[in-house]
């Protein structure tokens, strides 16, 4: 089967660390390093944890229109992305589903997209039929690696490299010189730690990781630590707390929707699916996504029904599992919006038991993220 | 100590003086597993060989522990309510997940001695 899966620049090399790979969005890709899961995931709150995710999709779009352009897909500002700075941002479908959630950076003279791995060749279709004629599309999947340094340590550790970066703020973007080499770093991530995301050329991709690597500070870490510590962090994976089946108004994602572009706005609408999120936004949606918090020690996995105190369904569970930082399990899930507020008790459905858990604030564990 | 059986989902079996059988799960399969944060240990009641009795939990997934045999439970390991880490630090001490009492004694011949599992193991890992 493995022949069959792509490999990342980095792949010799977390053999070489004695990772243990798993098929991920057709990659063979590290789940966990001999650290295990659990020292992965503390390691990086305490100190700094370098991960490949070279599997996601790295795209350049070029051109004077490209910005106006991509705003016919994305309920962002992004006309107004200042030089030098990132932006969340979700495309949706003419139904207001989320197709993907990506990263754009405004590098001066393009936009630069961070896209989902399971998405990416969907996603530059995509791209190529809405937008296609208005600016120039560049896929960088096979030119690019992207490595994540996160961690309190994270910025001594790069500025080691790059003194400069230590400077950068949260969600600021720049072109950087790293083992003399042009990478572009952006101060963010996926762990709700401070850090850095680095996009390098593949062929320079190892030599980086590895010098990475060599600080005191660094262990690898895999895909098993990346999903527990994003969920700690409250943040969403496309695919499972959010999909074309939901808007950005259910996914409670309405924060990432641009004031110019709300139905209130200087440019209101004008992305696939307004008139529906406006509905919404105005009607209030049926259901929502929540954080959860399981009141006994079983995690609460994906998938598992919810039901309230007469036994009815009222939601399912997106995302669950254990919290290593907070020592307990976590969860996030679509609820009825009548069962969705702060403090609600509803049940999960494990294994035939009903497990109590709370309706709770997201993230689980305090975002450190640097604001300067 | 009687020497352990063991099956191919993994667990070890040790029978105790008292006739009893204890059973855990192998340094092999805590391994596969990862970092153990939670066990559901089985009722104090009767289980068919091969049906769910017990569910361990890892920071990555749940799996099933199979009734080795068909017994009845009748003593769990209550430590791991508060300590699941015993899994992986002493899976064939501390670790261990509960005691049954087998309805066929001889049943135990049918699993697997430590040299067949240890073919097992190595079979495994040439695959």
């Amino acid at each position: 089967m493995s022949e069959t899966l792509a490999k990342t620049p980095l792949h010799a090399l977390h053999l070489e660390l004695g990772a243990r790979m798993v098929p991920f969005a057709g990659y063979d890709m590290p789940v966990q390093y001999p650290l295990g899961v659990m020292k992965e995931h503390l390691h990086t709150r305490e100190k700094a944890g370098l991960f490949d995710v070279s599997h996601m999709g790295q795209l350049l779009l070029r051109g004077p229109d490209a910005a106006a352009a991509l705003e016919t897909l994305v309920p962002v500002d992004i006309l107004d992305l200042p030089v030098g700075m990132q932006r969340y941002a979700l495309f949706t479908d003419e139904q207001g589903g989320i197709l993907d959630d990506l990263m754009v950076a405004n590098t001066g003279d393009a936009l630069f997209l961070v896209v989902n791995a399971a998405c990416k060749d969907a996603d530059l279709a995509h791209l190529r039929r809405h937008i296609g004629e208005r600016c120039e599309i560049v896929s960088l999947f096979d030119s690019r690696a992207l490595l994540a340094l996160q961690g309190p340590a994270a910025a001594s550790v790069l500025a080691r490299l790059a003194p400069e970066v230590a400077k950068m703020t949260f969600m600021q973007f720049a072109a950087v010189r790293l083992l003399g080499v042009d990478c572009y770093v952006s101060r963010s991530g996926y762990t709700g730690e401070d850090g850095f995301e680095i996009s390098v050329p593949v062929e320079h991709a190892e030599t980086l990781a590895r010098s990475l690597l060599a600080e005191p500070e660094v262990e690898p870490i895999g895909l098993g630590a990346r999903d527990s510590l994003r969920l700690e962090a409250g943040l969403c994976l496309y695919g499972h707390d959010m999909s074309e089946r939901t808007t950005p108004a259910e996914a409670s994602l309405l924060w990432a929707v641009s004031k110019v572009r709300r139905t209130d706005g200087a440019r209101a609408g004008g992305f696939p699916g307004a008139e529906r999120l406006f509905a919404q936004q105005r009607d209030g949606v049926a259901s929502k996504r929540v954080g959860l918090l399981p009141q006994e020690r079983t995690p609460v996995r994906e998938g598992a029904e919810i039901v309230d105190a007469g036994g009815q369904v009222v939601g399912s569970v997106s995302s669950g599992g254990f919290g290593p930082s907070l020592g307990a399990p976590v969860a996030m899930g679509y609820l009825k919006a009548e069962h969705a507020a702060l403090d609600s008790e509803v049940w999960a459905l494990v294994r035939g038991k009903r497990v109590p858990m709370k309706v709770a604030k997201t993230p689980f564990v305090p975002q450190r993220y640097y604001r300067g | 100590m009687s020497e352990l059986r063991f099956t191919e989902d993994h667990e070890w079996l040790r029978v105790e003086a008292d006739g009893s059988i204890t059973v855990g799960i192998t340094a092999y399969a805590q391994d596969a597993l990862g970092d153990v944060v939670y066990v559901q240990l089985p009722d104090l009641q009767r289980y068919e060989k091969g049906s769910d009795a017990s569910t361990v939990e890892s920071v990555k997934a749940a799996s099933s522990v199979y009734m080795p045999l068909t017994g009845e439970v009748i003593a769990i390991n209550e430590g791991l309510n508060d300590s699941p880490e015993r899994v992986n630090e002493d899976p064939l001490g501390e670790g261990w997940f509960f005691r049954f009492i087998p309805a066929d004694t001889n049943e135990l011949a049918t699993l697997l001695d430590q040299d067949a599992y240890d073919r097992l193991l190595k079979a495994t890992a040439d695959a």
